[in-house]
């Protein structure tokens, strides 16, 4: 939970002294794995950062684009996994608020929050139930209690998260561009710590996520207040209207050591702090304690002399404490005292510059055999497997969670929950699109094109709303990365993610990395997280109502591609097989002209196809709307196929098209005309979900049953076991 | 047509009540801060949603007991329109203004979906331009929103008309399915549903009609609009 020997040596050096035992816990929180990325940092400059929306800003947390009319938005991603799996949620809630600040210190207001939630098996494992229960009522009552939506996000069970969480929170923020905080200071500014008290919860959070669980260390996990988070958010932007706040940072790991010493190297400044003035939540804290305990709900705030009386009347009015612990000095060094007594007193750059490291990588020996596929037994009864499927926790609806978020608050929602992205809309008369996916099947299988195909389906996810994607957010969730094969796996993710952003020209604007997810059954899968943003001009495809006689047509192809297939998983119990591959020129060509029939106003709705297949994609089209349908699956564009595949296979790059018989001509003129692989596959009548090929009935269910069983599951088996 | 937006420290319905009075319906609207002073000659108050003091302690129950609640009374007895929603509803309760408490709901999760209303009193400040019985599509955002009261006090809001509205289903376990009531004299109205929520068709997936109808009402009663 410290320095590593090396470390210890090297920090000597460059001091040329014997730190004191505070400047030691500040040197150590700042050049954990999770402040420093020392592991990554080198690598994740291969990602394109630039594009003609993106602004950037010295020392903002969050990323931003400029949306049009003198207004941006600013998004940003989190996980809270290691306090998550000890304490859900406490774990959970300060996840949420964690992220919130970074949207709050680029001078932002967030206006949404994203989730996604990884844990071990919830039918067999009560563990996992409590753990996934709790962080849910985590980020509820956090996020509900600030009035920021909770619009999307993903859950997802699998074997390799027991005993484990994987809580991945992302927030979106929305402002005036000449509102954004242009970090600056000059010399004798004052440094003023605003909002919750200094206690001794979270103490070394920081490196606490730095290593493997293996303790459940809950002095590590923060205690959540939302409360005084939402009466930060509202003084901060009224501090903001004002112009009292010259420079920002919020304070999340690493505490107060990571927040001075960040913000005094962007500003290229010292500063000068004493610990007592700091307000605390209990008495007797060592110095070292207060630098770095993590308590939520704190600001850091560079203002003028001039500015402090009105930023200490916007306290007052909002009853948060503000202390003034110090100031800026020109000498570039973090010198913390307590009264007269000097307890660290060290160069910036000392502490902000951990040295990178350059961790070997090997290929993992399991990728030679996983590809092999197994025998399986014929499935006699496809209906009844389906029912099954439907039922299976990653399938099933996710009504029980999104249903406890107020997802409406703050009345931007256009498109909801439970769809394919989250649309908001914005004051410039533009919508924002919003979706983050991941699949650490998979990427299990292999890492590089799992990780494409999680930002080629949050991309496609987007797209069905209408939107175009500008922006992506990364989150690069891995086991310890001194393992060389899980840093291969890293790497290769990486280098997937990099070659997709730049053949689509879309700009990483954000990132997390995440190392050291270990359980005690050995590391998690690997799991990047994608949240991509899109933007829509004019208006968002929001879906209307299905009817009778409306028209499938299915746009790509489906392929023998069930490698870490939800029917693999879970119907067959098999992790292996070929995992599936974005063409870039087809996903590309299939996005375009998808975009363009949205635009033309031809279809009613556009639904994507990934988990579980194009047997569950229909089928929650049917559940939704409440209708019948017959699909043809020998009318399905691709290779000839088994039935199981053809229903099941998880590949990319297609979307499903719903739309009125009058327009079918119309579409298949622009469709062919583009030279894209689609079919029209069924229509939608009557009350059973069917299936056929040829003249063989495949699957024939009762729609009201289906959906009783796809929205209820997931439900029973959280309250009942 | 001066219209108060109460904010209590945690309010966080009150920029989008702010919006619809102004941008869709043409209020004159003002944010009035709990410790300030409401003016006299205010046309109408609204307490919006939120979680004032964080819902600690018991929703709706810190707020009850702010400076600016002496000011509400005093137009309530007066007779000024007074609409509480959600976590002003809840404030309306705890305060006295209203009959009744908010207990946690029957799932005892925080629940957000859309349900329909039945309106059963069409003759108070917010519901004058209803037909009785009327549906309204409506979002519900809320952890305590069962409404509750003993036999004797149903039996009293019944005779007295004071319920103005209710769930067309079972939600929360309310009783007797209320979502909204009125005091005696009618002009204090507190209900659990989002009006500011389903007034504009673009956030409204089913019909932005019949919420708009409370605004709409306001505006009547006022004199605004015939």
């Amino acid at each position: 939970m410290s320095l590593e020997s090396q470390e210890l040596a090297e920090l000597k050096l460059k001091i040329g002294r014997v730190p004191t035992s505070t400047e030691l816990q500040i040197v150590s929180a700042e050049w954990s794995e999770h402040c420093s990325y020392k592991s990554s940092k080198k690598h994740l400059k291969m990602l394109p950062m630039k594009g003609p929306l993106v602004i950037h800003e010295k020392g903002f947390d969050s990323g931003v684009l400029d949306v049009g009319n003198g207004y941006v938005v600013t998004a940003h991603i989190e996980s809270h996994n290691h306090p998550s799996a000890v304490e859900p949620y406490g774990g959970a809630a300060t996840g949420v608020g964690g992220v919130i600040r970074d949207i709050l210190s680029a001078g932002t207001r967030p206006i949404a929050i994203f989730n996604g939630l990884r844990f071990g098996n919830i039918e067999k494992d009560k563990q996992a139930r409590w753990l996934f229960k709790n962080a849910v009522t985590g980020i509820a009552d956090y996020g509900n209690c600030l009035g920021i939506p909770t619009i999307g996000g993903e859950v997802e069970f699998d074997d390799c998260y027991q005993n484990y969480a994987l809580v991945d929170v992302a927030a979106v923020g929305f402002g005036k561009k000449e509102n954004l905080i242009k970090n600056h200071t000059t010399i004798g500014d004052l440094v003023v710590l605003l909002g919750g008290f200094t206690g001794r919860d979270g103490m070394g959070g920081s490196q606490f996520a730095s290593d493997s669980l293996e303790s459940e260390d809950r002095s590590a996990v923060q205690i959540p207040d939302p409360f005084i988070e939402k009466l930060i958010i509202e003084a901060i932007l009224e501090a903001r209207n004002q112009k009292l706040i010259n420079a920002m940072k919020d304070l999340g790991g690493g505490g107060l050591s990571c927040a001075v010493s960040e913000i005094a190297d962007t500003l290229q400044v010292g500063i000068e702090m004493d610990v007592e003035m700091v307000h605390t939540r209990e008495s007797n804290m060592h110095p070292y304690e207060i630098m770095i305990s993590e308590s939520q709900e704190r600001m850091l705030i560079i203002t003028s002399k001039t500015k402090l009386k009105k930023l200490q009347e916007i306290c007052k009015k909002f009853r948060i404490s503000c202390s003034v612990i110090g100031h800026i000095k020109s000498d570039n060094k973090i010198h913390v005292k307590k009264g007269n007594k000097t307890f660290a007193n060290i160069p910036t750059d000392v502490i902000v510059n951990a040295t990178l490291l350059d961790l070997p990588s090997k290929k993992p020996v399991y990728l030679k055999t996983i590809e092999k596929e197994k025998k399986f037994k014929l499935i006699s009864n496809y209906s009844k497997t389906m029912m099954t499927f439907l039922a299976a926790p990653n399938i099933a609806s996710k009504i029980w969670v999104y249903g406890q978020y107020d997802h409406e608050v703050g009345i931007r929602t256009v498109i909801k929950p439970g769809h394919d992205a989250s649309v908001l809309r914005l004051d410039n008369g533009k919508f924002l699109s919003v979706k983050i996916d991941g699949n650490p099947k998979q990427c299990y299988i292999n890492p590089r094109e799992g990780a494409i195909g999680c930002f080629e389906e949050a991309c496609r996810n987007v797209i069905c709303t209408g939107a175009t994607p500008i922006g992506m957010l990364d989150h690069l969730q891995f086991g310890n990365p001194k393992d060389p094969e899980i840093f291969w796996t890293f790497l290769e993710s990486l280098k997937g993610l990099t070659d997709f952003a730049n053949y689509f020209k879309i700009p990483c604007i954000g990132g997390k990395v995440s190392l050291y997810n270990e359980t005690p059954a050995g590391p998690i899968k690997p799991t990047p997280l994608i949240g991509v943003l899109g933007l829509i001009e004019k208006k968002p495809l929001i879906p209307q109502k299905i009817i009778d006689g409306d028209c499938l047509v299915i746009v790509g192809d489906t392929k023998d591609e069930m490698g870490g297939s939800e029917y693999f998983e879970y119907i067959h119990k098999f992790v292996g097989g070929k995992c599936p591959t974005v063409n870039f020129a087809e996903s590309k060509k299939n996005m375009k002209v998808v975009l363009k029939v949205i635009q033309n106003k031809l279809l009613k709705s556009v639904h994507d196809c990934s988990k579980g297949g194009l047997a569950v994609a229909v089928s929650e089209l049917c559940m939704i709307n409440q209708i019948g349908c017959r699909i043809s699956l020998e009318s399905v564009p691709g290779e000839k196929l088994d039935v199981d595949r053809i229903l099941f296979s998880e590949s990319h790059s297609r979307y499903l098209l719903t739309l009125e018989k009058k327009n079918l001509k119309k579409l298949e003129t622009i469709l062919k005309k583009n030279k894209v692989s689609f079919k029209l596959i069924g229509k939608f009548l009557g009350d059973r979900i069917q299936f056929t090929k040829g003249t063989k009935s495949i699957i024939d269910l009762r729609v009201d049953m289906a959906q009783k069983t796809w929205i209820n599951s997931l439900k029973d088996l959280v309250l009942h076991g | 047509m001066n219209v108060g937006v109460v904010v209590f420290p945690g309010s966080n319905c009150d920029r989008d009540m702010y919006h619809v009075l102004t941008d869709v319906f043409n209020f004159n609207a003002q944010y009035y801060w709990h410790e300030k002073p409401l003016p006299k000659n205010i046309d109408a108050v609204i307490l919006p949603g939120g979680f004032s003091y964080g819902d600690r302690l018991r929703a709706g129950v810190i707020a009850a007991h702010s400076p600016i609640i002496k000011d509400v009374k005093k137009l309530a007895e007066k007779g000024i329109p007074i609409l509480g929603v959600c976590n002003g509803f809840q404030i309306l309760v705890e305060s006295g203004l209203l009959p009744g408490v908010l207990l946690k709901n029957d799932s005892l999760n925080f629940m957000c979906e859309w349900i329909n209303l039945i309106v059963e009193n069409n003759k108070t400040p917010f519901t004058n331009q209803f037909k009785l019985h009327e549906e309204i599509p409506i979002p519900i955002a809320n952890g305590e929103g069962k409404y509750y009261v003993d036999d004797e006090t149903l039996k009293q809001l019944k005779k007295k008309n004071q319920i103005v509205f209710r769930y067309s289903k079972v939600v929360n376990g309310s009783s007797n399915r209320i979502a909204g009531v009125c005091n005696e004299d009618g002009n204090v109205v507190g209900m659990m549903p989002h009006p500011e929520r389903a007034v504009e068709s673009e956030i409204n997936p089913v019909d932005n009609k019949p919420s708009s109808l409370i605004f709409e009402s306001l505006l009547v009663k006022i004199g605004v609009r015939n």
